[in-house]
This record gives C-alpha cells, structure tokens and sequence, in this order.
C-alpha cells in the first residue's frame, strides 16, 4: 500500500513543491477567469437559460445572480476559503427557496459554472497538454469543493424552512376541548409522528387530570393514513388514560385506515370504537348519565 | 416505611405516602390480603398519587393485590396515578390489565359504591335468598 502511495506521487517528489505550484496554477486560473469574466459569464447564463434552469427567474435575475457567483466563485478559488461563499450560498438560497427553485436546479447551475470553466480551460491550454492536465489537477479538487458547498448550503437552508414549518404546526398542534362536565374532546388533524404523538398523549393526560374528565372521545376524523407505529401510540395513549381512570372512545376511523389496520395486525380489540363524533359523543353521554332530549319531550305541552 | 392501612365503612384504603421498597410493597400486598379477610372488606383502595416513579415489580404487586383481593371477595381500585407516571408506564408495557383505576380517592370511593351497589341490589350481602 505505501509505495503505491508513493508512485501516485512520483512525478512531483516534493510535496511543499507541488503545494507551491497548484498555489501558482491557481493564480493563473484566477487571473485568466478575471480577464474573461464577461465572456465566461454570458456564456454561463446563456447555458442556463437553454437548459431550462432557474425557470422562475427572469433572465435579468440569472444574469445578476451568475454574476455574483461567479465573483463569489473565483474568489474562493483564489483565496481557498469558502466561508464568504457559504454565506453568499445560504442568502441565495434564502432568496430563491420561496420562489420554488429545487435542489436539482442549484447543483445544475453549478455544474455548468464548472464545465463553461473547465472548458474555456480546454480552449487556453489546448496545445500545452501536459500544462492543460496540471491546470485541471489543481482546478478540479477547488471546483468540487466549491459545487459541493454551495449545494449544501442550499440543502441546510431548504432543512432549515422545514423545521422551521413543522415547529409551526406543532404549536397549532391539537387542543384538548371540554363538551360537558367530565367529558372531554380531542380531535386530531394530520401527520402523527412520535413526536406529536408523545406531546398529545402528555396534554391529553394532564387535561384529564385538570377537568377531572372521566370519559375522553379521540376523534381521528383528520388522520390520513395510519401504521403500526402511530396506532401503537394510539394505543398507549387510550392505556395511559385508563391508568388515570379515563374511559376513551375512538372516533373516525376511515374506511381506508381500518382496512390497513386489519390487514397490518394491530389488536385494537382494548379500543372502545364508534363511527363518528356524534356517536362518540352519544356514547359518552351514556357513559355519565346523561340523556339529550327535544324540549318538548321534557315539558308537557300546556 | 409501613404503609398505613385505613378501614372505612366497607373498605380499605392504604394511601402509600413516599417511595417504597420491594420489601415495603411485598409487606403491603401481605397486610391488605390478611385484612381483606378480618375485616370483611367489600372493597381496596390503594392510593399512589405520592408516587412519582413506579417500577415493573410496583405495578406486578399492585396487579396481584387486585387478583388476591378479588379472589378474597373484595374490589380493588388504583386511584392518583399521575399523569407522568401513567405515561411512562404505557412505555415500558406495564398497563394493570384487568385492574381497575381511578383519578382519586374521591373517584375511588365512588367507583366502589358504583360496583357495591350491584351487589346488594342484587340481593344484599350475606342474605340468603329463599326463593
């Protein structure tokens, strides 16, 4: 293994020798990109345009931003540090994320930017073959790094939005509402993971205990889709409310949802189930006591 | 620590008041059973609401208090688990199947009368029915 290290290294015996002399490739690449900063950039933003990239963006738009990245990218080459660009990256992306720009788009521009340079590289050193393959040596390694942080950083910002989303609908999240003396209702809308399913069962607990309720109706009317995992949760839930003395009621159970739980094997059997909220709510009644009647089945007619 | 065993009217009432060894809960599970019988009780209630941990060998001692006491001919009721524990519990499996509970002592209590007053509208207790 190491004299295979050593013969890929070979032609260049020194290594401070060969740092010093990507480092010098480098300021000629640098200084040959500025010479041909408006030809290259056109022609990047001209390959954009035709393969149909950054769709929502007007070509005055692509042309400023290709700009910027080009300035931004050939000062990482020249510098070799890549947090000003990682920060040009995330404000980008904070800019273009809401216009709906996707992850393929960004790596595709990039991807261009490197293959337009690469090119016009081919052309410059065309005839100096072996210079052409030292430019590329020192080149390419920058040139992917550079693809790799700005796609990154597109990603990290795009994870960023999402958190930030699933933050806000955690807080909508699920309120636990009184219908009538001890009896108490929650009616669950959406995804359930085990995040939301573990703050539900917590809220649901404590509003027991605070309203004293000894009949809950879980309404899952709002649910879409259901596996073992949140059917667990739901069980655990019902369990976790009878160790404090609440009988629970299930409510909504599509058609779709009992049908998978059926065929998945999940024991719903310790699960008090009725079709609908009304039935729910009618069923818990019985269960305290109380009768709903029309007015005039109460109060004799005069 | 002992746990002090109540009795009020028809029923027992041991209200654990801080954490308690196996040996504390083997020794209560002992003294209910043992006065289940003496005092005739129609009923337990074992309070845990001062409880804020409960381990796998404390739920198993609470179901066989309730086994032993049914068998025994008394109803047992778990009142005060709190909500926190009530969660844990689900977590780790152990759910008092077969147990009844209740929020309280309060809702205990009535949940005993409740089950009691089938009995003796059924009949009373200890009346021989001569058809």
């Amino acid at each position: 293994m190491a004299t295979k290290g050593k013969d890929a290294q070979s032609p260049l015996t020194d290594p401070q020798a060969q740092t010093e002399s990507t480092a010098a490739l480098l300021r000629e690449l640098v200084a040959h990109l500025r010479q041909n900063r408006t030809q290259l950039r056109e022609e990047w933003a001209r390959r954009i345009t035709r393969a149909q990239l950054l769709t929502a963006m007007t070509e005055e738009e692509i042309f400023a931003e290709a700009t910027s990245v080009y300035d931004n990218y050939v000062e990482a080459l020249e510098t070799g540090t890549f947090e000003a660009l990682q920060a040009y990256a995330r404000n980008l992306s904070e800019r273009i994320i809401p216009r709906g720009v996707e992850t393929h788009e960004v790596v595709g521009i990039v991807l261009l930017l490197r293959d337009v340079l690469a090119r016009s590289l081919f052309g410059k050193y065309h005839e100096d073959f072996d210079k052409l393959n030292r430019i590329l040596d020192a080149y390419e390694p920058a040139a992917n790094r550079i693809a790799n942080t700005v796609a990154v950083g597109f990603v990290q910002e795009r994870e960023r939005i999402i958190r930030q989303q699933q933050e806000a609908i955690r807080e909508l999240s699920t309120p636990v509402l009184q219908v009538r003396e001890r009896l108490l209702i929650l009616p669950i809308i959406g995804v359930i993971d085990p995040q939301r399913a573990r703050q539900l069962t917590e809220q649901l607990l404590r509003a027991i205990r605070t309203n004293r309720a000894k009949v809950v109706v879980i309404d899952i009317t709002g649910v879409a889709a259901m596996d073992s995992n949140v059917a667990n949760h739901l069980v655990q839930t019902v369990e976790a409310s009878r160790l404090l003395g609440a009988t629970v009621i299930v409510t909504g159970l599509s058609p779709e949802i009992a049908q998978t739980l059926v065929t998945i094997g999940v024991d719903l059997s310790e699960m008090a189930t009725v079709g609908d909220l009304q039935g729910g709510i009618e069923e818990a009644e019985r269960l305290l006591g109380y009768k709903v009647l029309p007015l005039e089945e109460v109060t004799p007619k005069a | 620590m002992e746990v002090p065993i109540l009795k009020q009217g028809h029923y027992l009432i041991a209200s654990i008041q801080s954490a308690l060894t196996d040996a504390d809960l083997s020794h209560l599970r002992e003294a209910l059973i043992e006065r289940v019988g003496r005092f005739r009780a129609r009923g337990v209630i074992v309070d845990v609401t001062a409880l804020d941990v409960m381990d796998s060998f404390a739920v198993r001692t609470l179901r066989d208090i309730a086994h032993m006491a049914r068998l025994r001919g008394a109803e047992t009721v778990i009142v005060g688990i709190q909500p926190e524990v009530a969660f844990a519990m689900v977590q780790l499996g152990l759910t008092l199947k077969g147990v009844s509970t209740a929020l309280d002592l309060e809702e205990g209590l009535a949940f005993l009368n409740m089950q009691t007053q089938v009995r003796i509208e059924r009949g009373g207790p200890g009346r021989i029915d001569r058809g």
